[in-house]
């Protein structure tokens, strides 16, 4: 049997009075581009910083690569780390340093490679070489995020989690994005795990599909059976109704018409 | 109930200041440790040091000037106004040179290192840190802290000079004091002792104010109020610090 990738298990996480996940279980497998969807404030990004350990987990277990994460400490957490690399949903860059440093953070060697580095991944989402020596705060909100973008792919990490990658961006610039992803998923092997609200990216990214609610993986399944899927929940999402299941607070009430 | 309340915040209390000597004890083992930026140092060397130095002279122009002026006037009512250039270079480097300095400097760069660390914190600059497996310790904390150890007694001993190129100037130009006299006071009266104790105090200053900032900044609260807050906290302890730092080592160099 293949061991999983990532392997959740009952995990669980509350903040204050609100119990964000109440028991997530999810396998992702080596080289798999799973895709992860689900309502805003669901915990998806919560998620993604259980798994790196930038957060504590109340209960459950993670694995990757059969290890357990949750409690490593010192070198044996940076290890686990390294083997990630991650696209925060705002961006996260450091707007002390301009873009081509930012890029090549986290790369070994001279100043020159490194630069050098820096502008072949930004070539890869669609940004000149212009934009290598201004800083952050100089670029648009769409500009960032492909920075960003860069900088997560810069090191070649064997699993890259992108948080809400295409948000923010015009859907020509979207679809290179979603193209990029898909492209390291299949060439280079690397496990990809993406959360995004846009169907046009699930179905250009995802192998498998994952739907969070309400604190669990409600449904998965290959990306296949995403259309034919009768889980009401799912269905509602990928319709984007406002009506169904899934109800707003607040707007509970309000008849369906 | 009272009981209660009051035994709540003393256990709150003793946990901020556990929180607080866990955090120093963190940054300065990663400090000794490599991996280091030298780079960092360097830049937070310059930001601390250099655009500190219009500020903390200013400061002390006119506070040496004042001093002096109060000093003429207090010493007349005794006959003793000729004390003026003694007691203002005992009163400088002692006291004014180094705690002056020290609160502009905490005004100044406590601030901005919790506003700094902050907007880190809630852009998520810090976690993305840690994902590019770089130590925020390493990174951010200690270069701030070795910085402004290192650079803060430099800006006492410029501190230190002006005040009392600041009552010099009065002095002569205000009081009729006689220019070369002055400074030949001035020096008899300048002690290696006092000189080495407001060194003592500007290193540790320098301390509390880098301390101060980056603790509250790492630990922002949520959006620009948690910052705010963050910003506000950090200058408020760091002139807390700072004035009962002054306090203890005076008592210890000066009280016996
Ligand atoms: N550090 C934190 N402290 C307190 N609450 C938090 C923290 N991080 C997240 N939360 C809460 O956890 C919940 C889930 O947040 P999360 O960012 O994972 O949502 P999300 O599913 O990514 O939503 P979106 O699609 O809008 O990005 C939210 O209610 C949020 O308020
Ligand atoms: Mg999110």
């Amino acid at each position: 049997m293949i061991v999983p990738r990532i392997r959740l298990a009952g995990v669980a996480k509350r903040f204050g009075p609100r119990q964000v996940l109440a028991g997530v279980d999810l396998d992702v497998m080596p080289g798999e581009s799973l895709v992860i969807i689900g309502g805003s404030g669901t915990g998806k990004s919560v998620t993604l910083k259980l798994i790196l350990g930038l957060i504590a987990p109340d209960a459950g277990s993670i694995l990757v690569d059969g290890q357990e994460v949750v409690g490593l400490k010192g070198a044996a957490l940076d290890a686990h780390r390294a083997r990630f690399g991650m696209l925060f949903q705002g961006g996260a860059l450091f707007d002390s340093l301009p873009v081509w440093r930012n890029v090549s953070f986290a790369l070994a060697g001279s100043a020159a490679s490194r630069r050098a580095a820096a502008i072949d991944n930004l070539a890869r989402v669609g940004l000149g070489p212009e934009v290598a020596d201004l800083k952050p705060a100089e670029l648009s909100g769409g500009m960032q995020k492909r920075v960003a973008l860069a900088r997560a792919i810069a090191a070649r990490p064997p699993i890259i989690f992108f948080d809400e990658p295409t948000t923010g961006l015009d859907p020509i610039t979207a679809a290179v994005i979603n193209d990029l992803i898909r492209e390291l998923a299949t060439d280079l092997k690397i496990t990809a795990l993406t959360i995004t609200h846009d169907m046009h990216s699930v179905r250009t990214v995802a192998d498998r599909v994952a739907m969070l609610h309400a604190g669990s993986i409600i449904w998965q399944g290959p990306l296949a059976s995403l259309d034919g899927c009768d889980n009401p929940h799912v269905r509602q999402f990928i319709t984007g109704s406002a009506h169904g299941p899934i109800q707003m607070p607040g707007l509970a009430n309000r008849p369906a018409r | 109930m009272a009981l209660v309340a009051i035994g709540a915040s003393v256990l709150a209390a003793f946990a901020a200041v556990g929180r607080l000597a866990r955090f120093a004890g963190t940054a300065l083992i990663r400090l000794v440790q490599p991996p280091w930026y030298p780079a960092q140092w360097l830049n937070q060397m310059l930001v601390i040091g250099w655009l500190s130095l219009p500020v903390v002279g200013l400061t002390a122009i006119f506070t040496g000037s004042a001093l002096a002026q109060q000093i003429f006037i207090g010493g007349s009512r005794f006959n003793a106004a000729s004390t003026v250039p003694a007691v203002t270079v005992i009163g400088v480097v002692r006291e004014l040179g180094p705690v002056l300095g020290g609160l502009m400097v905490a005004g100044r760069v406590a601030s901005a290192m919790a506003a700094e660390l902050g907007t880190m914190r809630v852009t998520e600059q810090i976690d993305a840190l840690v994902t590019l497996r770089t130590d925020p310790f390493r990174w951010l904390v200690a270069p701030r802290i070795l910085a402004a150890v290192l650079v803060m007694p430099f800006l006492v001993l410029v501190s230190n000079a002006l005040g009392v190129m600041g009552g010099w100037l009065l002095a002569t130009q205000r009081l009729g004091f006689n220019s070369a006299q002055y400074l030949a006071t001035t020096a008899r009266y300048l002690q290696v002792d006092d000189v080495a104790s407001s060194l003592v105090k500007a290193a540790v200053f320098g301390f509390f104010i880098a301390l101060m900032g980056c603790f509250h900044g790492y630990h922002s609260g949520g959006g620009a109020a948690g910052v705010g807050r963050a910003t506000t906290n950090a200058v408020v302890s760091s002139f807390i610090l700072i004035l009962l730092a002054n306090l203890v080592i005076t008592v210890i160099l000066f009280g016996s």
